[in-house]
């Protein structure tokens, strides 16, 4: 056996955002060797993006605010389609996490009386969202990984920076017994053998050329799941959040945060029309307001006014603005109006928003004090993930765990905003836990098979053999446009068998991508390896949209324009077999009455 | 844009300097090389308005040099990733826009200096993430509210909210030339970008413990001789000097010299913001 670079851990954690820091702490504070890995420097994982908050009832603004009306809305939010489990306990849950993080530094803003404070998102009754200005995420990667590394508080987890887990191993009887990949800076193969693993690799969005997600959005851990035998589930359903830069063309696709419309700010088309009132769906008319009047008066009295439609969850304002950007009714560089400079004065616009107003200011020269911004949907977070008990987030492969972006289920058809941070904390932690009591169950060495790894070094480095190979950045660039053009907001039956087919082809292209210069720190090499996961969680999602014939959450087709109760009782699982990535129906885990009735609205 | 030669060199030449004073190619000089040395390297490189210099660094790579090393995530000011020296500056590349720069000006673009290089644009930081290990992290004092949560107001948190908008892009590390210059001071220094992490911690309304000796002996605050290069660079605009560094050297001094104020604070443990 060659000689890699071998490590041994208890557990080792893939990805290195909320939940991956997360559940590395929970892990390591149960007493078990635990390694942290991670593809970028350590706390510049999505996470550190997030603007708005984290979701949870707190109850500081809104004492009538609890779990159970929490839960209502993210079940309503997903449209039904969420694991009731998961979306309970996510409910239950929160709270405590948000309060944990302020007792190891975190700095909310504040309300008057000294507590933290929330702020108004789509889809939550009640003002929910713990937040710091518009860099919550910063706040709380930099908390977590302060709290990760301090030698001194228990924390010194191992960090492996820069690092690229390629593949799972497995044992003969089908257990994860660790993972093997490589370190960017030298291109040197790196083996980790370890009794669990825990991926939180975040999701997929670099599959699409619209985009608020980074280079590492690979898909990495969908597809090392499916790969090592794990269940997708909900792979059809993506969020393109609804409010992307789109102007000037280098920043298009950067998010503009949904706080912007918390804190007042309205979308307007061309002729100035708050067009969102034309889009309120049933499920959501007897809570939105009707009038103009009414949506203003709802930010300061919520007792007798109801929410501007402006706040709808996202799935619904994405379409909305889709459809009036194609009535010819968008702004001059294709998207709509946000404007919050009508509504709140320049401090309190630089206050709450900082970092948006920095980002148009010297980005796009827009001054959002005095002038609306340019949006239009972007391509943002996947609901659909490893299918993994709600409990404890473990996958059908013994050994593996997931949590945050890349487990699926909690979301359903579509997630609710700042209910991914809250997401990152609670499963994050039940991951590190979970996984720690597993491991500490497992007897003897890792078994790892040395025939696969010299496969895997055989297959990594084969880009660097074909010089006359094609470039990788082409075969990316045109993937992005396949699942842009064919698996965007709205998909029909045609464009969707039609992107299966390009995959194929652009497949066969990536196995003869051909890259120049050495292994050391070499991106057209690391993209050239990258292009398996996303061809295949780019599979995963266009099998899964061709499945789902109806409209729900984060999933519309021309062809099949509403939803049908039928597909409200399944989720479309996808599976790998005998080298093919196929699709099917399963069903929904039965919700118990009491929590059916808390939802109110039975699903459709 | 296409590049391709047209029959005479002559007029191929006329024709990119015309390209170039029209300023729709940029002419990037871009540092590559690995620890044991590198060069300029001259790029020719299309560009649209409203581009920034990491979207040129992300065409050279799409299209002329694919295994450039560049890092970069967020690409909006967001992640501190993407750290480098153009013309000599350090700063973000990512909101560094084209449109700041001389039409057909050369634009040099260069790995930051104050860290051992890996490859091209991207440098071992790892300096940074030793000394964040050893600082000493919050011990909270117990919850005051009779929900069993902590009280803070926000005028007691707007100072340390400016130290936590820190993006640890390490410009401001870079910059400092007290490790600039000195390779041999870095084992005894923290850097701005520490100095502020402290800060926040000593002006934390939560906190109990006192940093002050390891702030002087451990990062060497009295290296700092406030030149407040630092707060030039910080892309996130926070006045480290002013706000963090030197009310930081006060508290230090004061606990240093003054054995009264010393005796009273032990007692004390922290003294009120």
């Amino acid at each position: 056996m060659p000689d890699y670079e071998t490590h041994t851990y208890d557990v080792i954690v893939i990805g290195a955002g909320g939940a991956g820091l997360r559940a590395a702490i929970e892990s390591s504070a149960a007493g078990v060797k635990t390694a942290l890995i991670c593809k970028s420097l350590l706390g510049k994982a999505h996470t550190v993006m997030a603007e708005g908050g984290i979701a949870a009832a707190l109850g500081n603004v809104y004492p009538e605010d609890n779990w159970q009306v929490h839960f209502r809305d993210t079940m309503r939010g997903g449209k039904f389609l969420n694991n009731w489990r998961m979306a309970q306990i996510h409910a239950q849950e929160a709270p405590e996490r948000v309060w944990e993080l302020e007792n190891w530094g975190a700095l909310f803003d504040r309300t008057p009386d000294g507590r933290i404070l929330q702020r108004d998102f789509g889809g939550h009754r009640y003002a929910r969202l713990a937040h710091v200005g518009d860099r919550t995420g910063l706040e709380m990667i930099r908390t977590l990984q302060q709290n990760a590394v301090a030698t001194q508080t228990g924390g010194g987890i191992d960090v492996f920076m820069e690092c690229t887990i390629m593949r799972l191993l497995r044992n003969s009887s089908g257990a994860v017994t660790g993972a093997f990949g490589y370190w960017r800076p030298s291109g040197e193969f790196v083996l980790f053998k370890a009794k669990a693993v825990v991926l939180a690799t975040g999701g997929i969005g670099k599959a699409w050329k619209i985009t608020s997600n980074s280079w590492e959005y690979t898909g990495d851990g969908h597809a090392m799941a499916l790969w090592a035998g794990a269940d997708l589930i909900d792979m059809e359903f993506v969020q393109f959040h609804p409010t992307g830069m789109v102007w000037p063309p280098s920043v298009r696709g950067i998010l503009v945060t949904e706080g912007v419309r918390g804190d007042g700010g309205v979308l307007k088309n061309s002729f100035g029309d708050r067009f969102m009132f034309n889009y309120i769906p049933d499920l959501f008319r007897k809570e939105t307001a009707e009038t103009e009047e009414e949506a203003d008066r709802w930010y300061t009295d919520k007792k007798t006014a109801r929410r501007t439609p402006d706040l709808l969850p996202r799935d619904e304002v994405a379409r909305a603005i889709n459809s009036e950007v194609k009535a010819g009714r968008g702004s001059p560089h294709g998207g709509v109006f946000l404007d919050v400079s009508t509504r709140l004065d320049a401090e309190t616009i630089k206050r709450r928003l900082p970092s948006m107003y920095h980002q148009f200011i010297e980005l796009a020269d827009v001054d959002i004090t005095r002038e609306p911004m340019e949006v239009g949907p972007t391509c943002h977070y996947v609901m659909g993930g490893v299918r993994v008990d709600a409990d404890s987030t473990a996958a059908t492969v013994p050994g593996l765990f997931a949590s945050g972006e890349s487990a699926g289920g909690m979301h359903g058809a579509n997630r609710l905003g700042g209910n991914s941070l809250s997401d990152l904390l609670v499963f994050g932690k039940r991951s590190g836990e979970y996984a720690a009591q597993y491991a500490q169950g497992v007897q003897g060495e890792p078994e790892i098979d040395e025939a696969e790894l010299a496969q895997l070094e055989r297959d990594a480095l084969a880009p660097f053999v074909r010089v006359d190979g094609e470039n990788p950045y082409d075969i990316h660039a045109d993937l992005q446009e396949t699942m842009q053009t064919l698996v965007g907001i709205i998909r029909t039956e045609s464009d969707l068998a039609k992107a299966i087919d390009e995959i194929q082809t652009l497949r066969d292209r990536a196995n003869k991508a051909g890259i120049a210069g050495s292994r050391r720190y070499n991106p057209g090499w690391h993209l050239a390896l990258d292009l398996h996961a996303l061809l295949t969680v780019a599979e995963c999602c266009a099998r899964a949209a061709l499945e789902r014939r109806e409209s729900r959450g984060g999933h519309t087709r021309d062809d099949y324009p509403d939803p049908d109760p039928a597909f409200a009782k399944v989720n479309v699982v996808c599976h790998r077999a005998d080298d093919e990535n196929t699709v099917t129906q399963e069903p929904l885990p039965e919700m118990p009455d009491d929590l059916r009735e808390m939802i109110e609205e039975q699903p459709t | 844009m296409a590049m391709t030669k047209p029959s005479g060199l002559e007029q191929w030449a006329d024709q990119r300097r015309a390209e170039i004073a029209g300023g729709r190619i940029a002419h990037m000089r871009v540092w590559r090389g690995d620890e044991g040395g590198g060069k300029f390297v001259d790029f020719h490189v299309p560009f649209e308005e409203g581009e920034v210099v990491l979207d040129l660094l992300h065409r050279i790579q799409a299209t002329q040099a694919g295994d450039l090393a560049v890092r970069w995530n967020c690409k909006a000011g967001k992640c501190g990733s993407c750290s480098a020296e153009v013309n000599g500056k350090p700063r973000l590349t990512c909101m560094t826009r084209m449109s700041i720069f001389e039409t057909g000006e050369p634009i040099t673009v260069s790995p930051m200096a104050t860290f051992p290089i890996i490859k091209d644009l991207v440098t071992d930081v790892s300096f940074n993430y030793e000394v964040a290990k050893t600082v000493p992290a919050l011990q909270p004092k117990a919850p005051e509210g009779e929900d069993g949560h902590h009280r803070m107001y926000q005028q007691d948190i707007d100072r340390i909210q400016e130290f936590r908008k820190c993006i640890e892009c390490y410009l401001c590390q870079d910059v400092c030339h007290v490790i600039r210059d000195h390779e041999e001071n870095k084992p005894k220094f923290g850097g701005p970008r520490f100095f502020i992490r402290l800060a926040e911690l000593e002006m934390h309304p939560l906190d109990t413990a006192d940093r002050r000796d390891l702030i002087q002996d451990r990062f060497g605050l009295g290296y700092c001789n406030i030149t407040k290069c630092c707060s030039d660079v910080c892309p996130e605009h926070i006045t480290i000097t002013d706000n963090g560094i030197i009310p930081l050297k006060e508290r230090v001094v004061d606990a240093r010299y003054d054995p009264v104020a010393f005796v009273i604070r032990r007692i004390r443990r922290r003294r009120p913001l």
